[in-house]
């Protein structure tokens, strides 16, 4: 489906550890929509950070599979930024940035041009020419989304992308991202264990619980380009999946209590399971 | 960008004048020491006094005017080059494969261990067996001194590499040569070139103690060559001169090897504001 440029069917990772198999997430499925910000949101160990380097091909599936909906020719493509920066030292912002243009599998994607434009549009232009260490934490990791975004990925994944940073920093690269992701009309999926985070970018929130990872409930924050930080549909919501949210969390503690991820994987989805959710492992929306 | 004022540039001239007087003092000591040592401590005329500064310096100047220890530098220079070269060609692939296999560094580290701690010069009779005698045995010699600075410095880097760098390069959909170019290889590379530095210095210190075994040339040689003909001015003038091309070297490559970030405009260290959203027609 042309509006769908990614899907994730039943997707399953199993890790050995010391002769077990532990599964870190299972039977997720997942359709982002184009020109969407999704906010997967799930506590720490849920395995959200896994699943989003498995759409990004650095982590092979057990089972299921991750589909990219090519458009109009392009070849289909996700650009994945990390929780830290990870710029290199000795290239410069702009150097940095140009880093995914110098391979061979994103040929054709950007030139010096295309680069030139991105770090105005980000606001970065001015810090060209210095090194990553001169740069803020803000700064850095706007830097570090530059050179996701300028090799054009149908779907740009963003890895807890603002966690280190402090609130102020942190709300307006949020603002920021917004004015980015509808002027560039990217494809986000954004990970975070922030729900308000999750309400205030995510078009769709899916919240994910632990041991082993599942797709617990999927909301629409139904509202159009406009955001706002408090308002009464907003708070609304907000509290339904904090009260969600705690529920999972409480879960994945409860697992962590009763002795790691290996009994998690039985005890803890039923208790979750029984407390919370009407359709488990299966996608709900509002 | 505001003008430096008067203040500063005299800060600034205070400190250059520093960097060039503390050393200048420190040497002119260390002259006036050897001076004392050698002229007032002794006997007019005696042994010890051909050691002293300015016979050797004098020494120094006529060789350098005449020419007669061009040969000799050239032949060092040389020697120092050749053995670092094959230093280089065997430390660093084996430094990368300590760093980088595993396995090959708990095969590896115990013979390592062991060969690095064996004084190079104890080589010499098997270096002499085995390549004969003249330049070979020398650049054995140069090679199995500096090999282990070299290695050792490149799997160190290779161990500090952010293994998270290697997935960047992935995740930009890099292939297995351009990760190896843009991204291991220049973070490698300061180890590595500290690796050389450390090898340089050791290259030299081995250098002339090997070429007093069986070569007609070379500074080493000439120090022995000086002490047979009784030249004792001329032997510490050789001794200078050790130091100061060993000096050179060090500064040079230490200049050399020091990767230079290039001249721009100055960085206010002031947070960039976050921009406004752009127009909805924007297009990268």
């Amino acid at each position: 489906m042309a509006t769908v440029p990614l899907r994730v069917v039943d997707a399953t990772k199993r890790f050995q550890v010391g002769g077990h198999d532990q599964t870190v997430f299972e039977q997720v499925s997942l359709e982002i929509e184009r020109e969407r910000i999704f906010a997967l949101l799930g506590p720490s160990g849920c395995g959200k950070s896994t699943l989003l380097r498995a759409i990004a091909s650095l982590e092979p599936l057990s089972e299921g599979r991750v589909e990219l909906g090519a458009e109009d020719g392009a070849h289909p493509s996700v650009g994945i930024a990390f929780q830290q920066p990870l710029l290199l030292p000795w290239l410069t912002v702009q150097e940095n940035v140009r880093l995914g243009l110098r391979y061979a599998a994103n040929r054709g994607a950007g030139d010096h041009e295309s680069v030139a434009r991105i770090l105005a549009a980000f606001g970065i232009a001015p810090l060209a020419d210095s090194y990553p260490d001169e740069l803020s934490g803000g700064e850095a990791q706007r830097v570090a989304l530059a050179r996701t975004v300028v090799t054009q990925p149908q779907v740009v994944l963003l890895d807890e992308p603002f966690g280190p940073l402090d609130p102020l920093t942190r709300a307006s690269l949020q603002d920021w991202l917004v004015g980015i992701q509808q002027s560039l009309r990217l494809t986000v999926v954004i990970v975070t264990h922030d729900v308000d985070e999750a309400v205030y970018l995510g078009d769709r929130v899916a919240l994910m619980s632990a041991g082993p990872g599942r797709i617990r409930h999927v909301w629409e924050t139904a509202r159009g380009p406009s955001r706002t930080r408090s308002s009464a549909e907003s708070s609304a919501l907000r509290e339904e999946i904090l009260r969600a949210y705690m529920g999972v969390n409480a879960g994945a503690a409860a697992a962590r209590a009763a002795g790691g991820l290996a009994l998690a994987a039985q005890g803890a989805p039923r208790f979750a399971r029984s407390a919370l959710d009407p359709a488990p492992t299966q996608e709900g929306t509002r | 960008m505001r003008r430096p004022d008067e203040a500063a540039t005299r800060v600034l001239s205070a400190r250059r004048i520093a960097a060039v007087g503390y050393p200048v003092a420190g040497l002119a000591v260390f002259l006036a020491l050897w001076w004392g040592a050698t002229r007032l401590l002794v006997e007019p005329g005696s042994f010890l006094s051909q050691f002293a500064p300015v016979p050797a310096f004098e020494s120094l100047a006529a060789m350098l005017q005449k020419g007669a220890l061009n040969r000799h530098i050239y032949a060092s220079v040389e020697r120092i080059t050749v053995g670092l070269l094959i230093a280089s060609a065997v430390g660093i692939p084996l430094g990368l494969a300590l760093g980088g296999l595993r396995w090959f560094a708990l095969a590896a580290t115990p013979i390592t261990g062991f060969v690095r701690m064996i004084s190079p010069l104890s080589w010499t009779p098997l270096a002499i067996i085995l390549f004969g005698v003249g330049d070979p045995p020398v650049y054995f010699l140069i090679a199995i001194g500096s090999v282990w600075p070299i290695a050792l410095s490149t799997a160190a880097g290779v161990q500090a590499l952010d293994r998270a760098w290697i997935m960047l390069a992935r995740s930009l959909r890099a292939s297995r040569v351009e990760t190896v170019r843009t991204v291991i290889w220049p973070g490698v590379r300061p180890d590595v070139l500290t690796g050389l530095r450390i090898g340089t210095t050791t290259a030299w210190i081995i250098l002339v103690p090997a070429e007093m075994l069986g070569v007609d040339s070379g500074l080493g040689f000439f120090i022995l060559d000086a002490r047979d003909r009784f030249d004792y001015p001329g032997m510490v003038a050789a001794i200078i001169l050790i130091g100061a091309i060993g000096l050179v070297i060090d500064r040079l490559t230490s200049w050399l090897l020091t990767p230079r970030r290039r001249a721009r405009t100055s960085r206010v260290a002031e947070p960039q504001p976050v921009p406004a959203p752009l127009p909805a027609d924007y297009r990268i």
